[in-house]
């Protein structure tokens, strides 16, 4: 069940990781905002620019300056600042356009933002994961504020007579500083938009400490939308005479149709067409299924309820949790069958230890459960599709179409909307190909609705695995040795599934002298996708709970146990800004620990537990503070964050990313978890996978070193060490090692 | 089929051929337009979907269109006043920066509002009691301190109780 689509997303979110912050510069040349300047204004002021000099007709009748594709300045002052990737909760709808406003120097009550055009020649590439939009926009934004900023000014000089030299901005205005004569955007934008675009190269962008925007808290740019109840998100999109459908699989992954009451279900009220679709053998894009189109999601849904399919599932997966956790267990016994990595010399460690521990960790399979359950709205005529998606690629989504229904790619239209929520799911377009084939087939445009059950029974899930360590410290408590042997799964017998993959670069691994990782792989065909941190939000429990029973079994305070393995401030990869810093590392562990009073004497039956991870380029470190009763009732009293990710954009987006995602750990690590038997997910809705509720949820306390490194993204990184934090504390309040989750299969209870 | 009639923010609706087992739900975002009201998980869990009838917060996935008949129907869209001032939950909202991906906001909003149209000043004890809808992106310290807040632009600061419940 080799699937091409998954296979790409990852390499494109691979490769972009990889990319030096010199490379992604080096794309940003004045060539691009040139090419950026004409398509974002159209086709007229495309030719303006790059012929250079003559105002395009268009452009003088609106009087507007759209120096490029991030920024219309209309006569009247008003900024229109285009926001290019999917907002999906991240808070980059908001993010973008003041990184922008804040080299323009804006006044933030002037500027208006809008979901930008889904368009590659425009916005380069378009998406939203691997919490890569801040550091990879970074760059982009910050010019396309500056080239803008440059043009006004010059406008401004040239107006008065006066030198660029003696020209500043503040609030949306040109001051000059010798005469006090002002002018503002909005007047200055019809002669900015006759000037030359500068080279970006050639502009020099603010330093940290002149920032007056970015760092500070400003609420979300659709909040006033939210809470009025606009419709905002893919599921509220309507257009005129549209249809609704469902669209029905076989809840084993790889099964046919076989047979389906058709007959039956065309005649019931609103049904206005039933269909069987073959797919296309990609299980992100078109599994097979039944279409059924009615005239309300109701009818649809009521339809579906009705439906009767025989399924053929000769090549379904036939998959079984618990024979897996069965077959894990006898193979911790052993060392994994492949070396993923080993460094120094671990048996003769092993043989001059002063202690040696060794444990077994599980974690489950998770389903993403975005609460907006999958849809979306196609609309196929005359050879044109238009697409309405919550969708974290839509770049992508519109590749996939034009290729499975053979369709130009310049007739196809993606409308990005606000996703509800992403956490990796949506990285696949899978409804998006179901509803343009549903559309194309009809000739009528339609919603394609997903119930929750749907959705939770066609993931793309977050892999279960188990590792067995074994451990040990030396003479004079020191961590001396490592071994993982981690049982993970795999599609095609040679690499780990999606999220199932681990390397020797993982942290702890390179700060440890003596370290060996094996992998063993179990065969799987359930199909496994990002889910928030990749890999990291799994292997964070497991090795960060591990450590900490090494610290306790050398008689070390986990801090000091923790700041010795870091050592002395270096980069891990010198070659790159993304790599782990164990200065930085040390920075927030300790920050953590003065915000959380490590070391505070506590009551009985209540600790503090730490974990520091670093994943996405990001240094967390963590401090929960929990009480454990008798029965095993827990309170998450409160979970301290400590971080670096570089300059903050906005405060406000950056401490609510910060407090999501320790919530949405504690909620996993609590009680979420999915059996998989003969193939099929048992849980198919929130009572069977009971998210975490208001009044079990910790306070969440967030504080960042800002530091002048460049900034990286915040979607992910605060999560992996929610759950190792939690754990150490349950540890630390009651002497009870979780060494499985989640914490409800050990009794535990909030 | 049934012609529903609906009285929804004060105005009345006559919603025709209506099949007897639709859920409020879907007469409100598919038949009237009023998308405010989310689609969560279709049986109650999520929260999404709260609307106040009579007052009374309910998840209209889970409650028929026809038993809203004669009653008094709020959504999301019509709890600002008829001027458009916001709610104080709504300006809270915004205040606190609440929303990460926003989709189960309306839902947080309108089981709010009903808490605090029944017990104007609730203890912490009565906000985690009323406030089971699920939020996805974690948002529950804002979503309390909004509610404070509110209460206390509400001019109820003085009767605030002392501690928790």
């Amino acid at each position: 069940m080799n699937d091409q689509y998954l296979h790409d997303v990852i390499r494109d979110a691979e490769a972009a990781f990889e990319a030096s912050p010199e490379t992604r510069t080096q794309t940003l040349g004045r060539r691009s905002f040139l090419k950026l300047t004409g398509l974002a204004g159209g086709g007229l002021a495309l030719a303006f620019y790059l012929e250079g000099g003559t105002q395009s007709l268009a452009a003088q009748a609106s009087g507007e300056f759209a120096p490029n594709g991030f920024i219309h300045i209309s006569p009247d002052g008003s900024i229109l600042i285009y926001s290019k990737n999917p907002e999906i909760g991240q808070g980059i709808k908001t993010a973008f356009p003041m990184i922008i406003a804040e080299e323009l120097d804006a006044d933030w009550e002037d500027v208006r933002v809008e979901q930008a055009p889904i368009d590659q020649a425009v916005y380069g590439r378009q998406a939203a994961g691997g919490s890569r939009s801040i550091p990879s926009g970074w760059d982009q934004m910050r010019q396309a504020g500056a080239v803008a900023r440059a043009m006004l000014v010059a406008a401004a000089a040239q107006e008065w007579g006066v030198p660029v030299s003696e020209c500043r901005t503040e609030k949306s205005t040109v001051i000059h500083s010798g005469s006090g004569r002002r002018l503002g955007y909005g007047e200055l934008a019809n002669r900015a938009a006759a000037l030359p675009v500068p080279d970006p190269k050639s502009l020099t962008l603010k330093k940290r400490a002149d920032y007056k925007l970015l760092g500070t808290r400003v609420t979300g740019v659709d909040n006033y939308k939210l809470v009025t109840g606009q419709p905002l998100f893919g599921i509220d999109q309507v257009v005129p005479d549209m249809l609704y459908a469902t669209y029905t699989k076989c809840p084993a992954p790889g099964g046919r149709v076989g047979q389906a009451n058709l007959d039956e279900i065309r005649s019931l009220p609103g049904v206005k067409h039933a269909f069987v679709l073959q797919g296309n053998g990609q299980l992100a894009e078109l599994r097979p299924g039944v279409a059924i189109v009615a005239t309300s999601t109701w009818a649809a849904i009521s339809a579906k309820g009705q439906l009767r399919v025989t399924w053929d599932e000769s090549e379904a997966a036939k998959d079984s949790w618990s024979a897996a956790v069965k077959r894990a267990r006898e193979l911790a016994k052993q060392s994994g069958s492949e070396i993923l990595g080993e460094t120094g010399d671990t048996a003769k460690a092993f043989s001059s230890a002063a202690k040696t521990v060794e444990a077994f960790y599980s974690y489950p399979f998770l389903s993403h459960a975005p609460l907006e359950p999958q849809n979306c709205t196609a609309w196929y005529r005359d050879g044109v599709m238009d697409i309405w998606a919550s969708t974290q690629t839509p770049q992508r989504g519109l590749t996939s179409i034009a290729k499975m229904l053979d369709i130009p790619e310049d007739r196809i239209t993606i409308h990005q909307t606000r996703v509800g929520g992403g956490f990796g799911r949506r990285l696949m377009n899978d409804s998006m190909c179901e509803a343009a084939t549903i559309s194309k087939q009809i000739g009528a445009p339609v919603k394609l609705q997903w119930t929750r059950e749907d959705d939770m029974a066609h993931d793309f899930y977050r892999v279960g695995g188990f590792h067995s360590f074994k451990g040990a410290v030396d003479d004079s408590g020191k961590l001396s040795a490592w071994e993982d042997h981690f049982v993970t799964f795999s599609s095609d017998g040679q690499k780990p599934v999606t999220g199932g993959n681990m390397s020797a670069t993982e942290f702890p691994l390179p700060l440890i002298a003596n370290f060996r990782l094996t992998q063993t792989l179990l065969p799987l065909l359930t199909p496994c996708g990002p889910w928030r941190a990749p890999r990291s939000n799994a292997v964070a429990f497991a090795g960060q709970c591990f450590f900490h029973e090494l610290a306790v079994a050398a008689g070390r305070d986990h801090l000091e146990f923790l700041l010795e393995v870091m050592g002395k401030p270096r980069w891990l990869d010198p070659g790159s800004s993304r790599a782990l810093n164990t200065g930085r590392a040390a920075d927030v562990i300790r920050l953590a620990a003065e915000k959380a009073g490590w070391g505070k004497s506590l009551p009985e039956g209540r600790g503090l537990g730490l974990a520091f991870y670093f994943s996405h380029a990001g240094h967390f470190a963590e401090i929960a503070e929990v009480s454990v009763e008798d029965n095993k009732k827990l309170t998450v009293h409160k979970v301290t964050v400590a971080a670096d990710v570089g300059p903050i954009v906005n405060l406000s987006g950056a401490e609510n990313q910060c407090q999501g995602a320790v919530i949405d750990g504690f909620s996993t690590m609590l009680g979420l978890e999915l059996s998989i038997e003969n193939g099929r997910v048992q849980e198919s809705n929130f009572d069977q996978y009971p998210l975490l509720q208001l009044a079990h949820a910790p306070e969440v306390e967030v504080h960042f070193i800002q530091s002048d490194f460049p900034p990286t993204g915040l979607g992910e990184p605060a999560l992996p060490p929610a759950a190792p934090a939690i754990c150490n504390a349950i540890f630390a309040a009651s002497g009870h090692r979780v060494r499985e989750l989640p914490l409800s299969r050990e009794g535990f209870s909030v | 089929m049934p012609t529903l009639r609906l009285s929804v923010n004060g105005q009345e609706h006559s919603v025709e051929e209506v099949d007897p087992l639709t859920p409020l739900l879907w007469v409100l975002r598919d038949s009237l337009g009023l998308s405010g009201t989310k689609f969560g998980c279709g049986g109650g869990f999520c929260g999404a979907c709260t609307v106040h009838l009579d007052g009374s917060p309910v998840r209209s996935c889970s409650i028929l269109a026809t038993s809203a008949v004669g009653r008094k129907i709020t959504t999301i869209e019509g709890l600002a006043g008829d001027d458009g001032t916001l709610h104080p939950l709504q300006e809270a909202w915004i205040e606190h920066d609440v929303p990460q991906c926003g989709y189960c906001q309306a839902g947080q909003i309108m089981s709010a509002a009903a808490l605090l149209e029944s017990n104007p000043v609730p203890s912490d004890a009565e906000i985690d009691a009323a406030m089971t809808g699920l939020c996805r992106c974690g948002t529950y310290n804002r979503i309390r301190q909004a509610i404070n807040s509110a209460v206390q632009n509400m001019g109820n600061t003085s009767a605030r109780k002392e501690g928790g419940a």
